[in-house]
């Protein structure tokens, strides 16, 4: 099988590997690199599980080749605690019961945090919006929106 | 959070520390940071990936099945077929003493549902073992199949499941799950009002967010370590060691982390194929369902068809319930015994009626095999009968919820099962609904209890 | 064979490698990648382009040209295409969005395509290496296409003259029952003087509503008047039936959506 040299920068460490031509930025992500933050629940598109940042965008990597993120900055909800501190969406998310089963979570803090780096104030309106790509079959989806909004406000008491 | 604690202030202790108060759930931080593990998220050096092959046909005869062009496809490392299955014929609820085993782990002369599988192939990719499934040639005759559970139990039906014999499971009470207590014809003649309904549900899919499957590492020992998401450990390794010959103590299950199950992950059919492989193949195994899997051949919740016929007074006493339920479960038990059998269990449902006839039939036909789910044998019930009391109260002209504490089972009443109520909460329950919903009733129904004097 | 992508400065040499059987051309993924993960073993080598070009969007003198490879979310962020945004806006969640492009969605099967729904009614053109075609003709032969679509052209319609309605059964977001979009241009009192009505999961890729737009003409849009539109409204149409609804239920509900987006 042929392989193929990618290097990008995950959550701000440079990464080199070879893959084999074809390989989803997901499975190159868990098998390769060991990043297992975003899950596998679909494979289509349809349940956001597998969500990451690419270049600022939220992109889903499950459908994404690797080989197309050469020089890519990624980010993943492994990479989002720093120093040990977690993320205020993580904080969020842990102190407002956001989380059930788990498995969407990831994938949830990045579609959230797309969201907030470009709109750091966001209606409850644009929180669903965000979300609406992204699956919680919980259905625990009341307290996902409300750790958003918290996490932003939290955000921005303190750039104040 | 508010806790109402006026009701049944007598009998409980108030020494409510932790109920009411929000604790952090010990695996949130695991799972904010994405470092929760679940059972895909062990990638182990040199896994082959199963696929399976299935069957294309609701019902048909195995003539042949050919694998020579799919172990030669590259990448592609061994084959399994029903022959390399060591107790291939298995249901999973022996262990409480619910036979017979009815279900093949591989299909082995005979397929009885769409999506059964035939034969798994294990390859280095996942695109192999897909490209490679492809070249399985399995040789059907397609025979007649059956998909309404009536259709099913009428003379001359196909017989769906060979184990059973009949299209329907044998108790020991018989052909159903049977009820008895008082008598309803007497209960009926005397009623001022007959009302007969028939209830049907589809079946329904879980979805759980994270796919069924298990990954699988020989330990070197003659051990298996493996990793699942199943929602019954114990019962899986269990069933895993009878399916697999093998002592329990060379299983170690690891496990607990689920990424939704809903009770869709209790049946136990990755595990033991999986282990198998691993252990034919020297190497890590990896099965895991696609989407498209986990909708089409994961079990459902049974569809189900209820008959209700209650005789019913004008004063709003129910005198006589007779239900027939039907589980539909699919082509093989798994759960469904369990499920019809807690149907006649759950029937006649939170109330006190003097005269009652219950039958429950657990059906075989050529769907895919339904199991557990949430509530499963009560859920769908608990529709036909709410709906039901609805239409009833609606017949004789009285408010329904009046209607329902007319009927609440109170503690002391002798349910139709001979069990006499005990620690019953409706009544309170309903007074409480009836507040939070601002849908008011008499006032002698808000100064009613549970308790009866003398019970 | 393992799936194998090959890349591509120019578009001439992506067509050359696309005779080739068993290859597909990925623009964002979200139908060849997806087909891939879920088995189809069919295709086994993808090929892209990375010609600047594709992903441009130049908007002049009421005219639009949309790069193939511009994506929906480009379109919803884009100043000068407000009237293409609500088509752009209801395919997919964010991060679809931030995927799928203008030239995927022309080859998107019902339930999807919703936005070539748009392009059907705005009357766009389909752009190829060697030349332009109307998108209804380049729908009606896309399966033995074996071009890479370019860029796709329209002209920008008046705010007031297009309307776009997709009917999901999940909010905010699902997937189609089915999508409508309309281009009416009418007279100072009302009247209906054009119309082309375009619909999506009424066959397996978006088709004209050309019963429903004659019997338009010459109509105000009140409930007594639009009526015979509705009733034709399923002329000649064969709904799809997936998970998302039957056929006969997208049959039923259309002329009441039609409706809907007539009066809205």
């Amino acid at each position: 099988m042929a392989k193929v040299p990618v290097q990008f920068t995950l959550n701000g460490s440079e990464k080199a590997e070879f893959i084999e031509s074809g390989t989803t930025l997901l499975h190159a992500l868990r098998d390769k690199i060991g990043d297992t933050s975003p899950k596998g629940g679909c494979h289509q598109g349809t349940c956001g599980a597998c969500s990451v940042i690419i270049d600022g965008e939220l992109r889903l990597s499950c459908l994404t080749l690797a080989e197309t993120c050469d020089g890519a900055d990624i980010r993943t909800t492994a990479g989002l605690a720093e120093g040990g501190v977690l993320h205020p969406l993580q904080r969020a998310f842990l102190d407002a019961f956001a989380t059930q089963c788990g498995f969407c979570t990831p994938g949830m803090i990045m579609a959230a945090k797309a969201l907030l780096d470009r709109t750091p104030n966001p209606s409850r309106e644009e929180v669903v919006e965000a979300l609406s790509g992204n699956i919680c079959r919980c259905t625990g989806y009341e307290p996902i929106i409300q750790a958003v909004l918290t996490a932003a406000r939290a955000d921005s008491q303190n750039a104040a | 959070m508010e806790l109402r604690k006026d009701y049944f202030a007598d009998v409980r202790k108030d020494g409510l520390h932790e109920i009411g108060q929000p604790r952090p759930r010990l695996d949130s931080p695991g799972h904010v940071t994405g470092k929760t593990a679940y059972f895909a998220d062990r990638i182990l050096p040199g896994m082959l990936h199963l696929k399976m092959v299935r069957s294309p046909h609701h019902h048909a005869r195995i003539r042949s099945i050919d694998t020579s062009e799919a172990e030669k496809h590259p990448g592609v490392v061994k084959v399994l077929t029903a022959k390399d299955v060591p107790h291939n014929v298995y249901t999973i609820l022996i262990l409480i003493q619910i036979g017979p085993e009815d279900e093949t782990v591989l299909a082995d002369g005979k397929v009885r549902w769409k999506g059964e599988a035939v034969a798994a192939v294990l390859a280095e990719t996942e695109r192999a073992a897909q490209e490679a499934a492809a070249k399985v040639k399995v040789d059907y005759e397609v025979l007649p199949a059956v998909f309404d559970m009536e259709e099913a139990l009428k003379p001359g039906a196909p017989l769906v499941n060979e184990y059973h014999g009949q299209n329907y499971y044998l108790y020991d009470s018989g052909e159903c799950r049977k009820v008895r207590f008082g008598d309803v014809d007497a209960g009926f003649a005397e009623a001022d009002h007959i009302l007969e309904q028939t209830y049907q549900s589809s079946p329904i899919e879980h979805a759980p967010t994270e796919t069924t499957g298990c990954v699988v590492a020989p330990e070197g020992n003659d051990r298996f370590t493996c990793y699942t998401n199943t929602q019954a450990m114990f019962f899986t390794l269990d069933n895993a060691s009878i399916i697999l010959q093998m002592p329990g103590s060379k299983l170690h299950f690891v496990g607990g982390t689920v990424g939704g199950g809903f009770g869709g992950k209790v049946d136990v059919i990755v595990e033991p194929i999986a282990i198998l492989a691993a252990k034919l193949t020297g190497r890590p195994v990896s099965f895991i369902y696609s989407r498209e899997e986990e909708m089409q051949i994961s079990s459902p919740r049974a569809a189900e068809k209820v008959v209700i016929k209650d005789g019913v007074m004008k004063d709003g006493r129910i005198v006589a319930r007779k239900v027939t339920g039907y589980t539909d479960a699919g082509a093989y038990s798994r759960h469904s015994p369990y499920g019809a059998q807690k149907g006649a269990a759950h029937y006649p449902g939170p109330y006190t009626i003097p005269n009652v006839w219950i039958d429950t039939y657990c059906v075989y036909t050529n769907r895919t095999p339904s199991s557990a789910m949430r509530g499963f044998g009560v859920t769908i019930g608990d529709f036909a009968l709410e709906v039901q009391m609805d239409k009833l109260a609606r017949l004789i002209g009285m408010d329904p919820l009046e209607f329902r504490f007319i009927n609440a089972y109170r503690d002391g009443d002798m349910k139709a099962h001979r069990q006499p109520t005990e620690g019953a909460a409706l009544i309170e329950c309903m007074q409480e609904a009836s507040r939070a919903a601002n849908w008011p009733v008499a006032d002698k129904y808000m100064a009613m209890s549970s308790y009866r004097k003398g019970a | 064979m393992s799936l194998a992508l090959q890349t591509f400065s120019t578009v001439k040499d992506a067509n050359a490698a696309l005779q080739a059987s068993g290859t597909r051309y990925l623009g964002g993924g979200t139908l060849v990648v997806r087909a891939a993960n879920e088995g189809d073993v069919s295709v086994s080598s993808l090929v892209r382009v990375t010609e600047p070009s594709l992903s441009a969007v130049s908007v002049s003198g009421g005219k639009a040209r949309l790069g193939a490879s511009v994506t929906m979310a480009a379109i919803t962020r884009h100043p000068e295409l407000a009237a293409l945004a609500p088509a752009a806006r209801a395919v997919g969640g964010p991060a679809i969005r931030n995927m799928a492009t203008v030239g995927g969605n022309l080859f998107a099967p019902a339930p999807y395509g919703d936005f070539a729904v748009a392009l059907l009614a705005l009357n766009a053109t389909v752009a190829v290496e060697d030349g332009e075609m109307p998108v209804e003709t380049f729908l009606a032969g896309r399966d033995t296409s074996r071009a890479v679509v370019t860029a796709v052209s329209l002209s920008l319609p008046e705010a007031e003259s297009f309307r776009f309605l997709k009917v999901s059964r999940v909010k905010p977001k699902g997937v189609s029952v089915l999508s409508i979009a309309a281009l009416l241009q009418r007279t100072a009192d009302g009247t209906v003087t054009s119309a082309r009505i375009a619909h999506g999961c009424m066959a397996d890729r978006s088709m004209r509503a050309k019963a429903a737009e004659k019997a338009l003409l010459g109509c105000k849009l009140t409930p007594e008047e639009i009526a015979p539109a509705l009733a034709v409204a399923g002329e000649d149409i064969t709904p799809i039936t997936d998970p998302i609804a039957s056929a006969w239920y997208r049959a039923e509900v259309l002329p009441v959506h039609l409706g809907r987006l007539l009066l809205s």
